[in-house]
Formats: structure tokens, sequence, C-alpha cells
């Protein structure tokens, strides 16, 4: 595989660092801002959750990342995306796709229309194959049994010249994953990859990922809206809200102690065995206006920790101790009124 | 567990057993489909020629009267006409004598005895040719043009492209007919002494069809090109061509292959949907271009109640209709696997 060019990269340079990035789309009813300055990183081998409601700008970041982004109507303003140290968004389309599909891969949520109807499954992931390494036809088609049974998909060898429709939900979604993985790439994004499935199938599919990534240095960024699914699996959680990140934090210490209010409000939502029988404690109030967003803190209409000065003032992300920070103005507050 | 990926034995035997079993299933399938199918072709084909036998059975007048002109006639010659051409039997049982020829390959014979088949046979050769033609022209320049107009959406090409299928449209076939006639036949042959675009009769082979055929298609393919445009539009919106374009997957085969493959499937049902109309057309554009067609012997037969020979007009053109049914449904299963496994 061809390296990037590093500008003289430290070995503890991320593997994945997106700055700054913004991210917004001109429509007719007025630019939305999906992506308002987020920033996290990924190191070889370690898994990253990120976490927010729907509408919080988790895709589209990905997508960023990806390249992937139908500009128009999209457009980066600002940010950079560095993948070993070289910055993505500078890079020629030619060298971008040097590095999508084969060294940065994402999977998406609902497989059935991530996958392409007319063409069996076969030939969807010896393309990978065909496309990148110049392979032959039978060749293609030998790594794609490999990887239908490295995915765990029985039979494998019978089911290559089936379509997408005639597997189940789960078994499509681990032929998607076949896809991704099948030139081993350095970074996998999975965007909600068991949203679309059910409960007992989600476990089989986050199980098969965390395998996968057990026996690579493939990082992960794992996006979803459910906290349950990533406790097992992160290793560091980043929340967003609003096209920003709120929190980041190793996936332990933000479950002991949330240090944003919005990350609270998440928590508390999850149903978990001690609490059963209780309500589903969503949170209360609306997403914020993309096409209008508020100076102050995005959160503040839904935050029960709101004073005057949040509507005024944004919150930076303060940084707490080494490893977490929070864009709170009261995350000092909210970190105790976890531990109390 | 560790899952390892494990060699899969694959058959290296010669080229000639390529065929998986979910191949062969495949095409066992698919030919199963074929065959119920044209079963189901068969009431199409009852239904439709017994509505236009019940018609024309219900044309005011006497055939055998009007074969005769003003003539007085002898009674026994009418009736022994009548009873040769079962014109005494109840209507049901006329059908039955006619549907049973047509089986055979009979579309019977008309008053004066003269087969209805050699008849038809040239003219409806020449509408076939004119139809074809131009269903031919209008798949080539609608498909082409849509394309072309979708890969440049928003584009001064793309408006160019809508603003001459919204002329085309409004536009009746008769006035861009006889304009295009005027312009490219008369007008282009007085300038160069050539006659690049033959405008009447058929005496010039193929080229006499072109002028015609794209009279004829003009506003399908117009149609054609703003059905492709959306279908195209659409398709590169689709997940899985998002998902193509993750894989790495170069722009040329994005659209050459993954989008190509989606977006045709519903322009094949609207081409042959509109052979159909095209057919019915023709009967107009051979007016004004004066080819021998089925069109000026369907008027010719209406007007002096040859029975037969409407009737098997309409029959041929019914069986054009379902067979290019026929051919659209093969069409969309070899391109949609989703409609094989119905
Ligand atoms: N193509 C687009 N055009 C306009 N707005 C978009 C487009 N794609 C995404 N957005 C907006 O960006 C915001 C963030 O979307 P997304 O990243 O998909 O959220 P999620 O966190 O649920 O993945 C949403 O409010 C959405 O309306
Ligand atoms: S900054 Fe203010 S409004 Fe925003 S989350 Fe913190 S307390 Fe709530
Ligand atoms: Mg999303």
């Amino acid at each position: 595989m061809p390296p990037l060019p590093a500008w003289g990269a430290p070995e503890s340079e991320p593997l994945l660092a997106v700055e700054d990035l913004h991210v917004e789309f001109v429509t007719r009813q007025g630019t939305v801002k999906a992506v308002n300055g987020v920033g996290y990183a990924l190191h070889p081998g370690e898994t990253l959750a990120v976490l927010g409601e729907s509408g919080s700008g988790k895709s589209v970041t990905a997508q960023a990342i990806m390249g992937i982004l139908d500009t128009p109507p999209a457009r980066v303003p600002k940010g950079r995306i560095r993948f070993r140290g070289t910055d993505l968004l500078g890079l020629s389309e030619d060298a971008r796709s040097q590095v999508r599909g084969s060294r940065i891969a994402m999977i998406f949520q609902d497989a059935l229309s991530a996958l392409n109807p007319v063409f069996t499954v076969g030939s969807q992931i010896a393309e990978m194959f065909r496309v990148h390494r110049g392979m032959s036809r039978r060749d293609a088609e030998r790594r794609a049994v490999e990887l239908m049974d490295r995915v765990r998909i029985p039979g494998a060898r019978q089911r290559l010249h089936d379509y997408p429709h005639q597997f189940s939900g789960g078994m499509r979604q681990r032929i998607m994953i076949a896809m991704a993985i099948a030139l081993d790439p350095e970074v996998l994004i999975a965007d909600e990859p068991t949203t679309a499935l059910d409960v007992t199938v989600q476990a089989q599919i986050m199980e098969l990922l965390a395998e996968l990534k057990r026996e690579s240095d493939m990082g992960l960024i794992l996006i979803t809206h459910d906290l349950g699914v990533v406790a097992d699996v992160a290793d560091k959680i980043v929340v967003m809200y609003g096209g920003r990140v709120v929190e980041n934090a190793p996936v332990h210490d933000l479950y002991r102690a949330p240090a944003h209010p919005y990350t609270r409000g998440l928590l508390d939502s999850i149903p978990r065995i001690d609490r059963k029988g209780r309500e589903l404690h969503a949170i209360a109030g609306m997403p914020p206006n993309l096409l209008d967003m508020p100076p102050g803190c995005a959160f503040a209409p839904r935050c029960p920790y709101r004073q005057d000065d949040c509507v005024t003032a944004a919150p930076p992300l303060h940084r707490i101790g080494s490893t977490r920070g929070s864009a709170c103005h009261y995350w000092r507050e909210v970190l105790d009124g976890s531990h109390g | 567990m560790t899952a390892r990926p494990h060699q899969v034995p694959l058959r290296r035997g010669p080229p000639a057993i390529r065929e998986t079993p979910a191949e062969l299933y495949e095409r066992l399938v698919l030919g199963r489909y074929i065959i119920r199918r044209l079963l189901q072709a068969i009431p199409v084909l009852l239904g439709a020629t017994l509505l236009i036998y019940a018609v024309v059975f219900a044309l005011p007048g006497d055939p055998i009267a009007s074969m005769y002109g003003e003539k007085r006639m002898d009674p026994d010659i009418i009736r022994i006409v009548r009873e040769q051409y079962h014109l005494n039997d109840p209507f049901i049982v006329q059908y039955w004598h006619y549907i049973s020829g047509v089986f055979q390959g009979d579309l019977g014979t008309t008053f004066a005895k003269v087969p209805v088949s050699e008849i038809i046979a040239g003219k409806f050769q020449v509408t076939l040719n004119l139809g074809l033609t131009a269903l031919l022209m209008e798949a080539v320049i609608g498909v082409g043009l849509g394309f072309y107009a979708a890969l440049r959406r928003g584009r001064a090409q793309d408006t160019m492209v809508l603003a001459a299928t919204l002329l085309l449209i409004s536009i009746p076939t008769l006035v861009t007919g006889f304009v295009l006639q005027l312009l490219l036949g008369v007008r282009l042959r007085q300038g160069t002494g050539i006659e690049i675009f033959p405008i009447s009769g058929v005496s010039d082979g193929w080229r006499s069809y072109l002028l015609p055929a794209f009279v004829l298609a003009g506003t399908s393919i117009a149609y054609l090109t703003r059905l492709t445009r959306t279908s195209l539009a659409e398709t590169l919106r689709a997940d899985y061509i998002r998902t193509a374009v993750a894989k790495g997957m170069p722009r040329r085969r994005v659209v050459g292959r993954h989008a190509l493959r989606n977006a045709l499937i519903p322009l094949v049902t609207y081409l042959g949907a509109d052979l159909g109309t095209l057919m019915g057309g023709a009967v107009i554009t051979e007016t004004i271009f004066n080819l021998p067609g089925i069109g000026q012997e369907l008027f010719r037969s209406v007007y002096e109640r040859q029975q037969p020979v409407v009737v098997g007009i309409v029959t041929l053109l019914v069986l054009v209709y379902i067979l290019a049914n026929l051919i659209v449904d093969l069409l969309y299963a070899v391109l949609d696997p989703r409609i094989r496994y119905e």
C-alpha cells in the first residue's frame, strides 16, 4: 500500500484527526450549518464512539471524512481532516479516491438500500479487488468468498451469486462489512450499523465488529444514537449536539460521571436493568434550528443547568484533566451533581 | 474465537462448467417466468380481439349490401353469402370461427375472397418499420439526451435540453411533420440538389423512414428525455450510489455501472408501452408522408365495412402490443433481479 506523503508525522500523531470542521448546506431555506467546529481524534486500534441525537451532525462529519458529501449543496468552509498527518481536504480528487474505500472505509445504517439491488453480493464485494487491485474476476471472487466466510455468512461459496434482497437484514449488514474491510482499511467508520436491525442481530453485528477489530490494528469510528450499544466496545466517546462536540471522554469516565447536561440527559434516558419499570426519560425540547443557530449555548433552551450567561456566550470545550472535555460553562456543577 | 480466512476450494474445471448451482437455478426460474408470461398473454389476446370483434360487429350497415353497392340483389345470393360468412350465426359463434382461424395463423378472407393476410402483409410491414424506427430513435435520442442533461443538472446544457423537450411536447405532430417535410425535404433539396431526407413514399428503402419516424417519435423523445433525466438524477441520489462512491469507485463506474442499470428499469417500461402509442400514431404520420402503411388500409376498410380486414389489423396491433409487453417484462426481469423471484 503506497503511504500518503507524511510531513514528518511523529509516532504519537493520531491516525485520524478532525480539527475545527465546519460543514454547511446551501438550501432554498437558507444555509444549514450542520457541523460547526467538530474535532475528534482516533488512534490505531482504538474504537471511538460518536454519540448524539438524530440531526446532530454525526453522519455529515463522517461523510466529510470519506469525502462523499454532495458538493453542492454541501461545502466545507473551514477545518482540517488529517489522516496520518496529511490534510485530506487539501488533496486532489484523484489522491482522495486512493484513500477512499481502501484506507478509510465506511458502512451504513441501512444495508438494504446501501447495497445495489441489481448486482450480486459477490460482484459487489469482488469489485473492491477488481477496481482497487486490478485482480482478475476469478481471483477477486475467491477473495470475496474468503471475506464472506470471515464475516460469518453461512455457505459463502453458494451465496456469492445471490442478490441483496435474498439475504436477511443481519446478513446484508455482514456483506456491507465484508465490502468495507476488503482492503484492510486503517480506519473503519460504521454509521449506525445496527439501528435497522433486531436487538439480537444488533448484538451479533457488534460482536463481529469487535472481533474484526481485535484481529487488526484498524481504528473504528462507531456512530450511534444509542448509548447502550457503545459501553462494551468503545474506548472513547464523543458526544455531539447541534453540529458541535459537547463532551469527549474515555468511555468509563463518561458513564460514571458525565460533565455535560446533554450527556447526562442521554444517560438518564437509557433503560437499565436496575431501573426496570421506570419511564424512559427522553430529553424534553427540540433540537436546535441549524438554519439559525443561537449565539450562546445551543443546548440552552433544553438545559436544566442554564444560567443567564449561557444564552449570550457560547461555551468553548473546557479541558477536564488530560483526557476529557466539556462544552459547558458549568461543567463542574454537572460533574459534581453526577457524583452525588 | 478468531475467524481466519480459510481457503475455499473453487471449481477449476474447464470453462464449460462455469455455471454454479445458483446460476442454474436462476436460469430455470427465468425460464419458468417466461412461460408463465406467455400463458398470461393468451387471455389478453382473447379479450382484446373479442372486444374489437364486438365493436366491428355492431357497426351499422350491412357489409354484403355495401359490397354490391346500389345494385339490387337476388335474396338467394344474399342468403348464400351470409351463410358462407357465418353472418346468420350468433355473434359469439362468429367470433369462435374467427379466433380459431387466428390461432391457426389464418386471419380470414374479405367478402371478395381475398385473404386478409395478403392485403395486410406488406402494409403492416411498412407500419412496423415506421414504428420500430421511431422506437429506436426514441430510445437512442431520449436516453442519450436524458443522461446528458442529468449529468449536467442545473447547468446551461440541462436547461437547454429541458426547453427543447418542452417545445417538442407543445407542438402538435402534424405541425412538426409538415414543417420538417418542408424544411428538410423540400428546401434542403432545392439548396443542395440532394434529397437527404425523402419526404414521401417508401421508394428509398430505410432512408424513407427517417423523417417520418422522427416526426412520429418527436413527442415520445421529449417525454423519454425527461423521464431519463429524472430517473438517472433520482438514482444518483440513492444510498447504493453513495456506497459505490465510498468504496472508491471511479465516477465512470459509478454512473456507467451502478447507476445505469437501475436508471434503465423505468425507461424500459415506458419504451415498451410506447410502441403501442407509436403504432397508433403511425396511422397519422403515414398520411403526412404518404407511406403505404396499415393506417390507410384501416381507414378504407372501416369505410367499406370490410370487417375481417379491420379485425385482422387490430388483432395484429394487439399482438404487437402483447409482444412488446412481453419483451418489456423479460428485459425487466433481466435488469431487476427482484422481479424474477416474485
Ligand atoms: N444533503 C443535505 N442537505 C441539507 N441538509 C442536510 C443534508 N444532509 C444533512 N443535512 C442536515 O445536516 C444535519 C445533520 O445531519 P446528520 O449528520 O445526518 O445527522 P445525524 O447526527 O443524525 O447523523 C441535519 O439537520 C440535516 O438536516
Ligand atoms: S453552557 Fe449553560 S446552557 Fe449550555 S449546557 Fe452548560 S449550563 Fe446548559
Ligand atoms: Mg446519521
